[in-house]
């Protein structure tokens, strides 16, 4: 009998094949699935031929006023350009524009380290982000101290007002929709029945409902003399009906984790906030990424609801302006920028949540 | 090796599930140092039985006392007693979201509140016991399941529990791991922990254990060191219980 040899490690083999390896692979690698393939590239050209030639080919990138777009048979992208800073700012005092840049430039430092894998101060700048952040933009931008000029609310417009709601909205919804879903699963029945009763009631209601009350409503019921902003309502109506939707997405979560985790975290001799905090959010959390962005996205293009209660966010100014005479035949190109930048922001949440879940991933669950 | 003070006291300890009375009557005595191995049907309340030493299970009538400390509603003495009785589970139950070291050291930082180099050279120590020292930075889901058990065995030791509790440690594991996980056991029990484990592995009783138990429909039938137990039973469902796991 031969003696056992154990075989020495090799490296795996190479998998990339180079680009034509891809295409025969992947596109033609039978008969019928070339003809799918031409097929499908046909259709994709005929839509997009025109596509391109308006967006980009026959539009407009030069010029002054009106009268440039007259002749072309693209998109008047002037249009766009002329109006960029109100789109951006809404009816904020120009002279004041300086205090948005910055809360802009801000936000872009403290969420765009977290693409970065190699970025070595991801921990903190978050923190910042959460809280620092939140705190230095609201005296920027409202004033009235530090020298700086107030600006009421109702000044607030635009993209940057689409930001900022969605931006209180997602971080206060997170922690709120934590809360709940944990209470909802709670055995204390005060406590359950508390989270049940405040889930369903709002997720009961449509958001545009919500707002409405929140701005015609709830003044009736509301002592003379006291009113609180018409935003910061918003702001509530907005963040108490996403952590609703959040609180079941994470008590999905919840429900997937196997009960011997909690068996291990409680023989451990964790307590009940440890437990959640080190072994089961973290997990469930994870699991369900895709649900929380989804919600998050969700709650990025509802905004846009607030238009009805009269705030004015990027939507609405883009219709004001499609309205405006000075400017004929443009609604096409203000909805494809109303579009764009909406799809831009979800777009990157989307990629970003894609990045976290390969990063999160840990082997196979057993 | 066994002293005579008592680390776990069960006194006409009674449980139910609803109307279900899985455990009638237990009493046992478990000194300190010694080594009890369970055995018995599946469905005999076997695991029901160790999980009420740690209140993963409550019991409703009778006492339990471990470690002096009688186990009531009071979330403190809970705590307490948890602190002192390590367990390990038939599915490992490790925290797939961290690292081998991590899940070592998770007990030691936030339940003793040791510092974290402190309870990573602990947690290293430990792991180098069951001889997996070079998994520490792995995750668990990429470990066999025999290196799984003895990294869930290295964490119940990071947290020096003067109890130990083992639920069918090697029973979803292959023959060739089953070998590994008893091991480690063997040796811990060499090194007078206080062992309490439900399983099948009969050499494992007879090599380490003090006492064995017999259970069958929620009650203790018949209890005595491995030599009489297995040679000679008293109990004729004892016998039958034998003869079945023998045979095969
Ligand atoms: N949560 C529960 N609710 C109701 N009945 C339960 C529950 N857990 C266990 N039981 C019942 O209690 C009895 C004892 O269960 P236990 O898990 O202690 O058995 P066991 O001796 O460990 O069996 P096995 O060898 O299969 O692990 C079984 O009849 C089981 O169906
Ligand atoms: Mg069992």
């Amino acid at each position: 009998m031969n003696d056992f040899k154990a075989l020495p490690d090799l490296p795996a083999p190479n998998a990339t094949r180079g680009l034509v390896g891809w295409f025969k692979a992947n596109l033609f690698p039978s008969p019928v699935n070339s003809v799918v393939s031409l097929i499908a590239i046909y259709f994709i050209i005929t839509f997009l031929a025109p596509v391109v030639d308006w967006v980009l080919i026959s539009a407009v990138w030069t010029g002054e006023g009106n009268a440039a777009c007259a002749e072309a048979t693209g998109a008047c992208w002037i249009f766009i350009a002329d109006r960029l800073p109100i789109f951006f700012y809404g009816i904020y005092p120009p002279d004041q524009y300086w205090r948005l840049d910055v809360c802009f430039i801000l936000l872009v430092l403290s969420f765009g380290p977290q693409f970065f894998d190699k970025f070595p101060y991801k921990g903190p700048v978050a923190i910042f982000s959460l809280t620092a952040f939140p705190v230095i933009s609201f005296f920027l931008i409202s004033g009235g101290s530090f020298g700086l000029e107030h600006v009421p609310t109702e000044k607030w417009g635009g993209l940057s007002l689409t930001l900022l709601l969605a931006y209180v909205g997602i971080v206060a919804a997170l922690p709120i929709g934590i809360v709940l879903a944990l209470g909802r699963r709670s055995e204390m029945p005060v406590i359950r029945s508390f989270c049940i009763g405040f889930i369903e009631l709002w997720r009961g209601v449509p958001l545009i409902s919500v707002l409405f009350m929140a701005s015609v409503m709830l003044p009736l019921f509301l002592p003379d003399g006291m009113n609180f902003d018409k935003l910061l309502r918003a702001l509530i109506g907005i963040t108490m009906f996403q952590s609703a939707y959040m609180a079941e997405v994470i008590r999905g979560g919840l429900q997937a984790i196997p009960s011997g985790q909690y068996e291990a975290a409680s023989a451990m001799g964790l307590g009940y906030w440890k437990q959640m905090r080190l072994v089961i959010l973290p997990q469930a959390l994870k699991l369900v990424i895709p649900g929380i962005v989804n919600t998050f996205i969700a709650l990025f293009k509802d905004t846009t609801l607030v238009l009805i209660i009269g705030l004015l966010d990027v939507l609405a100014l883009v219709q004001a302006a499609i309205e405006d005479p000075v400017w004929k035949a443009v609604e096409t190109e203000g909805y494809v920028f109303a579009a764009f930048c909406f799809w831009l922001f979800c777009f990157s949440m989307s990629r970003y949540s894609q990045k976290l879940e390969r990063k999160l991933h840990t082997g196979h669950k057993r | 090796m066994t002293s005579n003070q008592s680390a776990i006291q069960m006194v006409d300890m009674n449980k139910w599930y609803g109307d279900f009375h899985v455990l009638k009557d237990i009493n046992l005595n478990v000194a300190e140092g010694e080594r009890i191995v369970i055995c018995g049907p599946s469905g005999s309340g076997k695991s029901t039985m160790i999980r009420c030493i740690n209140r993963l299970e409550e019991h409703q009538t009778g006492q339990i006392i471990v470690n002096g400390i009688e186990l009531t509603d009071d979330l403190k003495r809970i705590d307490e007693v948890r602190k002192e009785v390590g367990m390990c589970f038939q599915h490992f139950n490790l925290f797939p979201h961290l690292t081998v070291l991590e899940n070592c050291t998770l007990g030691p930082i936030w339940v003793r509140n040791m510092p974290k180099k402190e309870a990573e050279d602990v947690a290293m120590q430990y792991l180098e016991r069951v001889k997996i020292p070079e998994q520490a930075g792995k995750f668990p889901g990429q470990l066999s399941g025999g290196q799984q058990q003895r990294v869930a065995i290295a964490r119940s030791l990071c947290m020096s529990p003067k109890i130990m509790l083992f639920d069918e440690p090697t029973s979803a594991l292959d023959p060739e791991m089953i070998k590994e996980v008893l091991d480690v056991m063997v040796e811990l029990a060499n090194e007078g922990m206080t062992m309490l484990c439900v399983t099948h592995e009969m050499g494992f009783a007879k090599m380490v254990a003090d006492r064995v138990i017999f259970m069958d429909m929620g009650q203790i039938v018949e209890e005595n060191n491995p030599h009489d137990f297995f040679d000679n039973p008293q109990n004729d469902r004892t016998k039958m219980f034998l003869s079945q796991i023998i045979g095969h």
